[in-house]
């Protein structure tokens, strides 16, 4: 199964709020691998893909924060110039939009692995299969 | 089993006996103030009127107002008509805005509250069998002991847990099979929340079946929402601390309280002209009690804003309805020149599923402009990460109040728990411009 699931918490936009969420996810040892946080003035949405989805988001709930689960893909992309280009290049030419995306590189992989939310998860993974990219799948985001 | 009916010679008295008991009744009043207290004999004399030219029920009209700032003016007990010792107990009000007040009662007076408050329970359809847990505050505030008096009147069984200590609450509801609570909406709520994260669902887990729902205002969507998420029915209770405390409730119709005419003459009118308003128009709740003796009120001015409904009920009671409180003319909020009642706002909060029980209304001055923020907690259920998604939620809370109160309300969408809970009145309004 090549998607993955993001971790997204509502977040005030609040000294202290980031801090909060670090600490619940660093009692409950789960790992963070790539975050991003998008702020809309007052509020903000705070999205991240963990080692382990299932423990982080009970460890979120059960400490009283708003957490929601998405459907995102994690695709590698070539660590040289154009990497980028090629996989949105494929999803702009079959019309598939990217609503964020947000990249992390991990040493072990020697790739950076790019974080991507669409609007159509089904089509996106089968393009971005034809054009040759490759999509990690939950286990290899678990063990980088 | 329950009866139908608590006094039914009196609950269905013919409309014009009713009306001759309350003229008797107001008579006599007004003689016993006139002779027993030298605040009310100097009220009427400034007022140019007499004992003698009170004869006919509509002749209430002559008589002066009373209000709040009487009380406070007179504190500790200078509104009594009755030397100390026959007092049997005082019941004294916060005074969170201003100085705190007094009311005494005798034992008649106890008995004429418990006797009130008889009747409602029975209307609502509890009596012996039923378990009533009361959690409204014990002690000084008339909540706690006014139903608890009232509950074991009718034969019920009184749980008398007080407010507070919630998830002990929640737990001897269920060990004790609680049919029906008594406290605040707004602790309701939270009572439903706390047993959530308990596991405990109120509709699977508990025998509840009626709230005893009052002391601050609150709306039918409110309603609704409480009915809806607990499977209980949720009745609306009425009383000032004045008056005694909690006297009156719905019947089991839920359409109106109904208000012992007996006990109390009421009228609605006009805070600004103090002219009766027409039945059916809405204006501030004005009582007089007729069967109080300690600490009786004449024409009292409760600064709720309410409805007077004369139309007889279906549930064969001949006495006056009001309608829930709507808000207080003292809790009124002027924003940029328009009056705001937070029930107007709760109202319209509570249309919005995408949000929570709870809410905040904080109005702020900016340079020369008041500033009216509203705040709402998110809910997990429809928290969707997109940002377009919450940006649109806050948009739309905004377009529903500005359709309703006319002007523009700035929504800020806090997380869950943000807004702090009251387990007794809740503080919905923080007014910062006054500091």
């Amino acid at each position: 199964m090549e998607r993955i699931k993001q971790i997204s918490i509502f977040a005030e936009n609040k000294p202290g709020r980031m801090a909060r969420v670090a600490r619940t996810l660093a009692d409950a040892s789960v790992n963070i691998r790539a975050l991003t946080i998008a702020e809309a003035g007052d509020f903000g949405v705070i999205r991240m893909v963990v080692d382990d989805t299932e423990k982080g988001y009970k460890a979120l709930h059960d400490d009283g924060f708003t957490v929601s689960e998405t459907d995102v893909l994690a695709v590698e992309i070539k660590d040289i110039p154009g990497g980028l280009y090629e996989i949105a290049n494929t999803l702009g030419m079959n019309n598939v939009n990217v609503d964020y995306a947000y990249a992390f590189v991990t040493a072990k992989a020697e790739r950076a692995m790019l974080i991507l939310r669409v609007d159509d998860i089904e089509r996106a993974t089968e393009v971005l299969s034809d054009a040759g990219v490759r999509l990690a799948t939950r286990e290899e985001i678990q063990n980088i | 089993m329950f009866a139908e009916y608590w006094n039914p010679y009196i609950e269905r008295m013919p409309i014009e006996d009713l009306h001759k008991l309350q003229e008797e009744r107001l008579r006599s009043l007004v003689r016993y103030v006139h002779d027993h207290s030298r605040f009310y004999r100097q009220r009427f004399r400034e007022a140019g009127v007499e004992p003698d030219d009170i004869k006919k029920l509509s002749d209430v009209t002559k008589l002066p107002f009373t209000s709040k700032r009487d009380l406070r003016n007179t504190y500790p007990t200078g509104m009594f008509c009755i030397p100390e010792n026959w007092v049997v107990r005082y019941h004294v009000s916060s005074g969170t805005t201003g100085k705190p007040t007094v009311v005494g009662y005798t034992q008649g007076d106890v008995d004429m509250w418990t006797e009130s408050l008889a009747r409602a329970l029975t209307s609502i359809g509890l009596g012996r069998g039923d378990v009533i847990q009361v959690s409204y505050g014990y002690g000084l505030f008339t909540g706690g002991l006014g139903l608890h008096y009232g509950a074991e009147r009718i034969g019920a069984t009184v749980l008398p847990t007080g407010a507070g200590n919630t998830e002990r609450q929640i737990e001897l509801m269920q060990d004790l099979g609680s049919t029906a609570i008594a406290c605040t909406p707004s602790y309701f709520l939270y009572i439903n929340e706390v047993a959530q994260k308990m596991g405990v669902s109120i509709h699977n887990d508990t025998k509840l079946r009626a709230g005893i729902l009052g002391a601050e205002p609150w709306s039918e969507e409110t309603r609704k929402r409480i009915e809806d998420s607990t499977g209980i029915k949720a009745y609306d209770i009425f009383g000032t601390s004045e008056m005694s405390g909690p006297l009156f409730t719905e019947c089991h119709l839920q359409n109106g309280i109904h208000i012992w005419a007996d006990l109390f003459l009421i009228e609605v009118i006009d805070p600004k002209t103090g002219m009766r308003v027409e039945d059916g128009e809405r204006g501030e709740l004005v009582v007089t009690s007729l069967d109080k003796w300690a600490f009786p009120l004449i024409r009292y001015r409760t600064g709720d804003i309410t409805i007077l409904n004369n139309e007889q009920c279906e549930c064969g009671r001949t006495h006056p309805r009001i309608m829930r409180i709507l808000g207080r003319t003292d809790d009124m909020i002027i924003v940029r020149g328009i009056n705001v009642f937070p029930s107007q706002v709760e109202s319209v909060l509570m249309r919005i599923p995408e949000i929570g029980d709870n809410y905040q209304i904080i109005v702020d001055r900016k340079g020369p402009l008041d500033v009216m923020t509203v705040k709402v907690e998110v809910t997990e259920s429809t928290f969707s990460d997109k940002i377009a998604d919450l940006m649109s939620l806050s948009r739309e809370v905004g377009r529903q109040l500005k359709n309703v109160l006319n002007i523009t309300a700035e929504v800020e969408l806090v997380e869950p728990g943000a807004i702090p809970r009251s387990e007794g009145k809740a503080q919905r309004v923080i007014d910062m411009r006054r500091v």
